[in-house]
């Protein structure tokens, strides 16, 4: 089991997360990501380089590199959780293709011990890389952000089209393929916009769940702790009554939505 | 079996009405129970304690007011005056003498007295000079012992001055066979004693006060029924008529028989309750497997179809208003100890029968939404939960707990009745036990547990350590050495093992020569006729009557004191990053607490004010960390304040680190193991318990710095949770510490304190993984763990504006109580607890 010993980038695990796939889970955030989202609520996470982050006053170095092994450690920690809840590890970001081969290998690890496994990923990546890590996948949480590519480009750093191709490809593929949608103020918050991301869930067939992740500012500090500028200025959060109705006209495509996942 | 999960039924308006009469007014102290012993003992000084006390139990029963008040449907009341008092002077006065001016104006569970009533118990406590159980009780004490508790190292105020209380009795047997039933029971045992026997005399005298305590009893409750008539006669209102002459003829049946319908079981189930309150000032007297014993009764009265669930859950929720009609008046220092005029009157749904089959039944269920109608702190609700536990009750015990009340504690089978076991209990009794007070388990009706024995305050010795056994000057328990001088960490923690074991001694002599004390002069011949075996045995519950007998005194300051000498091994000893006389002078001056360096106090002002214009919230702790490395920087900053922060940045209890935190298991070891090695007078052992209710407030408040970086005088950890705001990785690694350490020698209870913000409970999902999170806890073998569902911003605001948030009921300890009573201190504790909410 040599993957033990592959070496990789986190730069928080943090326990007891409930709303990243089901049950009582651990995630596990690696660092370095493919995207630059403008209302990114992890900053940290976006350089693979080793940062100093200002936290309460405090200078902290964000970025650690760990091996599965380590990992596995922490996370099997709340074993007894995961048994209870049918709860488990996710992989989260930063974004976990970018480092495949250290991802490939904490999934077989955790398989390997019987730690049921989800991750969180905007899936920008070749598709061999996420094909190979299928197997040991439970549940493929997805984000799909924006339908409109010069949009999604605008304000993640990328266009859509690799993306939306793989979720064709996932939804052939992987076990339980949830879409979720950060819903930002500005971006992609009118009933026009979410219509047309649960439509293109419904249209991947096996897609059932939609998770709509209402904008928040809880990054905001980290920003200033990177010396960074914020980039979403004082945007506003968004009401519970557009978040209601954003939701119901996601449900008319079908699909079962949860605000918040 | 049935599908026994039925949806709620609705809460009757009876039930607001009755809750709303029980808080108009303040409680007060009434003079007339004191008045009427005190001429009973009078009257009767020639004859033995034992009848001396069911004498002034039957004086009591025939001339204590009584009255039904508004819409009550289950009768019964120590008291005119709603959620009142009774004095009770054979266990002692002084304090209440002395607090006559101050008890309506202090902070903590102030009671009215008028001026009549103070007049009436001023004239009653003359009398009983030198003559109560803690006079006796204090002679009876070693010297060693007195001083310790005179310098804090452990308090047994509450039997030192109150009655013990503790106790599930048999309503089981009541509600089948009656007073009467147990009064037969002792005049058996009476026909079986030759007047030539030679304990005859004491038998004869013990068995002949629970005869006439029996009586006493039910003809107590005919005075209600005879009341009810008369009230029925004047009564216009046809409907209230009507219930009127229902109580009158329960109460002229039960319970000097048995009850032959749900209803007369509840009025029976009450009386009892109540009585034992009138006997003895103790309290956690507690109601236990109240889901058990009814339910024959409940059930008959279904399958005849003369109840219906809407009648049967009113009466349930009229009961539960009736626990919180009886209450109690504490010294002001016991008070701050017990917060929030708590009876801890705990009853306990689901679990095993005796044959370790889930018992789990409709009643398990109403008795929870009962909690959800009445929306009060009493009774102090529990769930025993176990591998074959229902998911349906948990996630209905959940909804409760989301409410915010601090309702159910949470109990683990699995491990309370392998711990019973251990104690010597049938494997039988041991799944039937239930919890007492705040968390202590017991057999029902077979046991003396005394399980709130003392608190022993376990950073007190380590004190001792760095003093060599002076305090405040004197030297109050052996001399361990200089601890500059001790060259291994070893060698410190034997010395702290060596203070610990002396002060154990002296906490067993205090309370000890409480129990002797209680036997002597305040045997109980009603509660003793309700446990077992002393009828058989012919003696009272307080001479050993029991069949289980234990001493159960708390430790507290798990969390400190691991946290404590783990530093102290890492820094002084492993690191060697500081002297130990460096740390005994930064524990002496509080870690530079109190000195300033007035350049760092003004740049850290500059720097607080920057972090906030940028919109950064900085607490208090983050305050203190700045300041000291501003302090630090100019060169003035204290080496007392560097040392703490050294302390710091080493690991702490709570965090699920493995070699913390079975350094911790070993430490509580230094009072669990060698406490069970005592005997108690009535024949039983010593059994600990680690959690110190809400003294770890006042309690703190007496103690000086800690090498954990505690400043002096601020609260010690509560219950066996980590140290406030030191756990910081989040409810599961909280929980996994905890459960590393030893719940099973813990037998007189362990305590979890989780405070939980509501959001944590939203949904579906939410209410599950917060059962899983309890069913992980408890797969760890963890015994207790309980809650608090409100935001820290309710709790701030209540603090602010209490005339909005009279009914928010929050989690203390073992108990609820509301929070605008508490002392501010305890508030402030609280409030400070970990919030622990996913993310």
């Amino acid at each position: 089991m040599d993957y033990m010993n592959e070496t990789g980038r986190i730069f928080d695990i943090q326990r007891f997360s409930v709303h990243d796939g089901p049950g009582i889970r651990t995630i596990v955030f690696l660092k370095g990501c493919f995207l630059r989202c403008r209302w990114c609520c992890n900053p940290e996470s976006q350089e693979f380089a080793v940062q100093n982050m200002v936290v309460g006053g405090k200078t902290k170095v964000m970025g650690e590199d760990i091996t599965v092994d380590k990992v596995l450690r922490e996370v099997a920690k709340d074993r007894v959780y995961y048994k209870r809840s049918g709860g488990g590890m996710t992989l989260s970001g930063g974004e976990c293709f970018f480092q495949p081969k250290f991802m490939q290998a904490l999934l077989c690890g955790a398989k390997d011990i019987g730690i049921n496994t989800a991750i969180e990923t905007t899936s920008f990546s070749p598709y061999e890389k996420i094909e190979q890590a299928l197997p040991y996948i439970d549940y493929y949480l997805m984000d799909v952000k924006h339908m409109n590519s010069a949009k999604h480009k605008a304000f993640t750093g990328v266009e859509n089209g690799l993306i939306l191709e793989n979720a064709s490809k996932l939804a052939r593929d992987a076990k339980n393929l949830v879409i979720r949608v950060p819903v930002i103020p500005g971006f992609n918050d009118t009933e026009q916009e979410i219509s047309d991301i649960a439509a293109f869930a419904v249209s991947l067939k096996t897609v059932e769940e939609l998770h709509l992740l209402p904008y928040h500012r809880l990054g905001k500090d980290k920003y200033i702790g990177l010396g960074r500028d914020y980039l979403m200025g004082d945007a506003p959060l968004l009401e519970q009554v557009k978040i209601d109705s954003l939701r119901r006209t996601a449900e008319k495509s079908g699909l079962s939505v949860i605000i918040g996942g | 079996m049935d599908k026994f999960y039925k949806e709620p039924v609705a809460k009757s308006s009876r039930i607001d009405k009755l809750k709303d009469d029980l808080f108009k007014e303040m409680p007060q102290v009434e003079a007339d129970r004191a008045v009427i012993l005190t001429q009973s003992y009078k009257n009767s000084e020639s004859e033995p304690m034992i009848r001396r006390r069911a004498h002034a139990f039957r004086d009591i029963a025939e001339n204590l007011p009584i009255t039904i008040r508004d819409n009550e449907l289950i009768v019964g009341s120590n008291t005119i005056c709603p959620r009142s008092c009774q004095a009770f002077p054979e266990f002692s006065y002084e304090w209440l003498q002395s607090e006559f001016d101050t008890i309506e104006t202090r902070t903590a569970d102030p009671f009215h007295i008028s001026e009549d009533t103070k007049a009436k118990l001023a004239s009653c406590f003359p009398y009983w000079k030198g003559k109560t159980s803690s006079e006796l009780a204090q002679s009876y004490m070693s010297p060693e012992a007195l001083t310790a508790i005179d310098h804090n190292i452990f308090t047994p105020g509450n039997y030192f001055y109150n009655g013990v209380g503790h106790v599930t009795v048999k309503y089981d047997e009541v509600l089948k066979c009656g007073f009467d039933g147990i009064a037969l029971k002792a005049k058996q045992e009476l026909k079986k004693c030759s007047r030539g026997d030679g304990d005859y005399a004491k038998r004869s005298a013990f068995l002949e006060s629970v005869i006439e305590c029996m009586n006493a009893a039910s003809e107590y409750a005919e005075r209600y029924s005879k009341l009810a008539l008369e009230m029925a006669e004047k009564c216009t209102d046809e409907t209230r008529k009507k219930e009127l002459l229902q109580i009158a003829r329960n109460c002229e049946r039960v319970p000097r028989h048995g009850a032959t319908s749900f209803y007369e079981a509840c009025q029976s189930f009450w009386f009892v309750q109540m009585l034992l309150q009138t006997e003895s000032s103790g309290h956690s007297i507690s109601p236990g497997r109240f889901d058990v014993y009814m339910y024959p009764y409940y059930k008959n009265d279904l399958d005849r179809g003369i109840i219906t669930r809407e009648f049967a859950q009113e009466l349930i929720d009229c009961i539960w208003i009736k626990l919180n009609d009886l209450n109690k008046a504490r010294d002001a220092a016991s008070a701050e100890g017990f917060a929030g005029y708590s009876l801890f009157q705990n009853l306990i749904v689901g679990g095993q029968d005796k044959n370790g089959i889930d018992s789990t039944n409709d009643l398990s269920f109403m008795c929870i939404t009962a909690s959800m109608h009445v929306m009060l702190p009493q009774p102090s609700l529990s769930i025993r939960v176990w591998n074959g536990s229902p998911y349906e009750l948990l996630a209905h015990a959940a909804n409760l707990t989301k409410t915010g009340i601090g309702l159910p504690a949470y109990y683990n089978d699995e491990v309370i009745i392998p711990q019973l076991l251990s104690r010597g209990l049938t494997l039988e009794d041991a799944r039937e036990y239930n919890i007492i007070g705040c968390v202590e388990p017991q057999k029902a009706g077979k046991t003396e547990g005394w399980h709130d024995a003392a608190f022993f305050n376990m950073c007190r010795p380590l004190e001792l350590v760095f003093s060599n056994g002076y305090d405040n000057g004197e030297l109050i328990s052996i001399q361990t050495g200089d601890v500059t001088k001790m060259t291994s960490f070893d060698e410190f923690y034997d010395a702290y093992k060596k203070q610990m074991n002396y002060m154990i001694e002296l906490l067993v002599n205090a309370d000890n020569a409480i129990d002797m004390a209680h036997a002597e002069r305040c045997p109980l011949p009603f509660e003793s006729a309700l446990v077992d075996d002393c009828i058989k045995r012919g003696k009272a519950l307080q001479e050993g009557g029991a069949i289980y007998n234990f001493t159960g005194p708390q430790g507290f300051g798990i969390a400190n004191m691991a946290d404590s000498l783990y530093a102290v091994k890492k820094l002084v000893f492993d690191e060697k990053k500081i002297t130990m006389a460096e740390l005994k002078e930064a524990l002496d001056n509080d870690f530079g607490r109190n000195e300033e360096n007035p350049e760092a106090v003004a740049a850290t002002v500059q720097i607080v004010a920057k972090l906030k214009e940028n919109g950064v919230d900085v607490s208090d702790d983050q305050i203190g960390k700045i300041y000291s490395e501003v302090a630090g920087k100019t060169g003035g900053g204290s080496r007392a304040a560097q040392i703490r922060e050294m302390i710091l940045e080493v690991p702490k209890f709570g965090n699920d680190i493995a070699e913390v935190d079975s350094f911790a298991r070993d430490v509580a070891y230094t009072y669990t193991k060698p406490l069970e090695t005592y005997k108690n007078p009535r024949g039983g052992q010593f059994q600990a318990g680690l959690y110190p209710v809400s003294a770890n407030v006042p309690l703190g408040a007496q103690t000086g710095a800690t090498p954990d970086g505690r400043y002096a005088h601020t609260p010690v950890a509560d219950g066996v949770s980590p140290s406030a705001g030191k756990d910081t990785h989040g409810p599961t690694a909280a929980a996994n510490s905890v459960s590393r350490l030893d719940h099973f020698i813990a037998s007189n209870g362990t305590l979890f304190n989780m405070k939980f913000h509501p959001s944590a409970l939203e949904g579906k999902s939410g209410i599950d993984s917060f059962i899983n999170l309890i069913r992980g806890y408890f797969d760890q073998k963890g015994s207790h763990m309980q809650f608090n569902v409100v935001s820290r911003e309710t709790l701030i605001d209540a603090q602010k504006h209490p005339e909005n948030y009279r009914s928010l009921v929050v989690r203390v300890a073992g108990y609820s109580a509301l929070f605008t009573t508490l002392s501010k201190s305890l508030q402030d504790d609280i409030i400070n607890r970990t919030e622990q909410h996913n993310i």
